[in-house]
């Protein structure tokens, strides 16, 4: 997208249902698992995602890992991946909320 | 990149082929051709038992077919424990013996994903090919899938008979509301081998197609994904076959015997390890069968010299045997093979005008699987 929206805050994301989030020791790395197909995440990804429960807002979520990677400068970054999870069907929001 | 490493790597997908039973009798079908044979299937506690230990390999899709798995009256508690152990589980079914009660107890079960069979557009190409009244049965079967929130796919086996149909193909998958359609043209192996004359689509037919896949999946967008899988007769290179040989795949017959891919039953001099006899793990990582067209220490030449080599790890093994007769020959679709006139044999030899009239297809029935049997066991040479 070339003039993206602004991403909402407010609004919580989780897995989208077609899609499956878990840890797999064998690969050591959280995947998303779909029909016939499985994505295995990076460690970024991964702990984005594990925090789209539903329950945390994309705000939440944010603040939430400013701590875990000690850092600051992550927003953009989260918020690029969250757009193009979202994009991808991994991701929804709820009350039909998207970015 | 030179050596590939000769290491077994995650059997992240298996195929369990829960039985051989099936009421339809679809002539490209994938099960061997002798597969009434076949007796003592495994009992729900050899299956989880197979399930636990594939899942501390890494495994993580699991599909479950057959056959017809709906046949197995323990589906359900297979689907549980496989959900438990944390695979994500695809049911592959044709949808006879799918009803209300049995979706509803599969949702519980905790199944992910359903793929549902058409063998057509049509009700009369469809119940012609699968030799039974299904094609009204099926579409009501996508109603519930859908109505239970399940992700569909749905397959249609493309062939000379239908191929002409795959605009309405699309069509159907669209108005059923599937999420991905898979058109995948025969395998010509099982007995899609013996029905080969009938069933292999011209170059002509073959091209139209993929104008109007492609056609379609400009106007359609996202809204369904289409998977077509050609079958690589017509070209000049093979398919990197399974992923390659021992590498990601691993599909468990009915009675227990372990396969890299659908049809390594039918290849001679291959012993195929039984989890009644070892550990998936033993087989996996150890065993003869597994370990014989793994990475590329087994190439013939023209392979083991080729710079392709890595990319399709010199094709499959099954359509080499079928065509060439040995398993371990460069497969013959590979213009560098010196057999490669076995494939031009096929593709420009005299086809049936009318195939199925001239020629009637063979269906996959129990009783032409034992006649099959007793012919290949006569003593006549
Ligand atoms: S291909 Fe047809 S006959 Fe073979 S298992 Fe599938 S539905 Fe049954
Ligand atoms: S010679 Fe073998 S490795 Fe090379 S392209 Fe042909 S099949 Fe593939």
């Amino acid at each position: 997208m070339d003039n993206p929206v602004p991403l909402s805050r407010a609004s919580y994301p989780r897995i989208a249902p077609l899609y499956r989030f878990q840890w797999e020791a064998a690969q050591n790395a959280f995947v998303l698992l779909f029909p016939e197909g499985m994505v295995q995440l990076n460690v970024a990804a991964g702990e984005i995602l594990r925090r789209c429960d539903g329950k945390l807002s994309a705000g939440e979520i944010i603040a939430d890992l400013r701590v875990a990677f000690q850092s600051d400068a992550i927003d953009a970054d989260v918020e690029a991946f969250l757009r193009s999870a979202t994009d991808d069907g991994w991701v929804e929001w709820r009350d039909g909320v998207t970015p | 990149m030179n050596a590939l490493p000769n290491t077994a790597g995650v059997p992240l997908w298996m195929v369990a082929e829960l039985t051989y039973r099936c009421p339809l009798h679809c002539p490209f079908c994938s099960n061997p051709v002798d597969f009434a044979k076949v007796q003592s299937e495994l009992s729900t506690e050899e299956w989880f038992r197979v399930l636990a230990e594939a899942r501390a390999l890494g495994a993580v899709q699991l599909g479950l077919t057959g056959g017809e798995p709906l046949s197995r009256p323990d589906l359900e508690r297979l689907v549980a424990e496989a959900h438990r152990l944390g695979f994500y589980t695809n049911l592959i079914t044709s949808g006879v013996g799918l009803n209300e009660t049995r979706m509803r107890a599969l949702k519980e079960a905790g199944l992910d994903h359903v793929q549902l069979s058409f063998q057509d557009s049509t009700r009369e190409l469809n119940d012609f090919l699968s030799s039974t009244r299904t094609f009204e049965l099926k579409r009501r079967v996508a109603t519930l899938i859908k109505a239970h929130g399940f992700p569909m796919v749905m397959n249609c086996v493309i062939h000379r008979l239908n191929i002409d149909h795959v605009d309405r193909i699309i069509d159907l998958a669209l108005e059923i509301g599937a999420e991905y359609l898979e058109l995948a043209n025969t395998q010509f192996y099982g007995w899609a081998d013996l029905n080969r004359a009938q069933l292999l689509p011209t170059r002509e037919q073959l091209e139209r197609s993929e104008a109007v896949v492609a056609g379609y999946r400009q106007r359609i967008g996202n809204r369904l994904r289409i998977l077509y899988v050609i079958s690589d007769l017509y070209e000049t290179r093979p398919k990197r076959c399974m992923n390659g040989w021992g590498s990601t795949f691993m599909v468990v017959a009915p009675d227990g015997l372990v396969m890299p891919c659908h049809a390594a039953r039918m290849l001679p001099g291959i012993n195929l390890p039984s989890v009644r006899d070892a550990s998936l793990a033993q087989i996996w990582l150890d065993s003869p069968a597994f370990n014989r067209f793994r990475g590329d220490h087994w190439m013939p030449e023209p392979c083991r010299s080729c710079p392709e080599k890595t990319k399709d790890l010199g094709g499959c093994r099954c359509q080499a045997y079928l065509l060439t007769g040995d398993v371990g020959a460069t497969d013959p679709v590979c213009d560098k093979s010196p057999l490669h006139s076995k494939v031009l044999e096929i593709i420009n030899g005299p086809r049936p005008l009318r195939p199925a009239i001239e020629r009637p297809l063979v269906f996959r029935t129990p009783e032409n699987s034992s006649r099959l049997l007793a012919d290949a066991t006569q003593p006549c040479d």
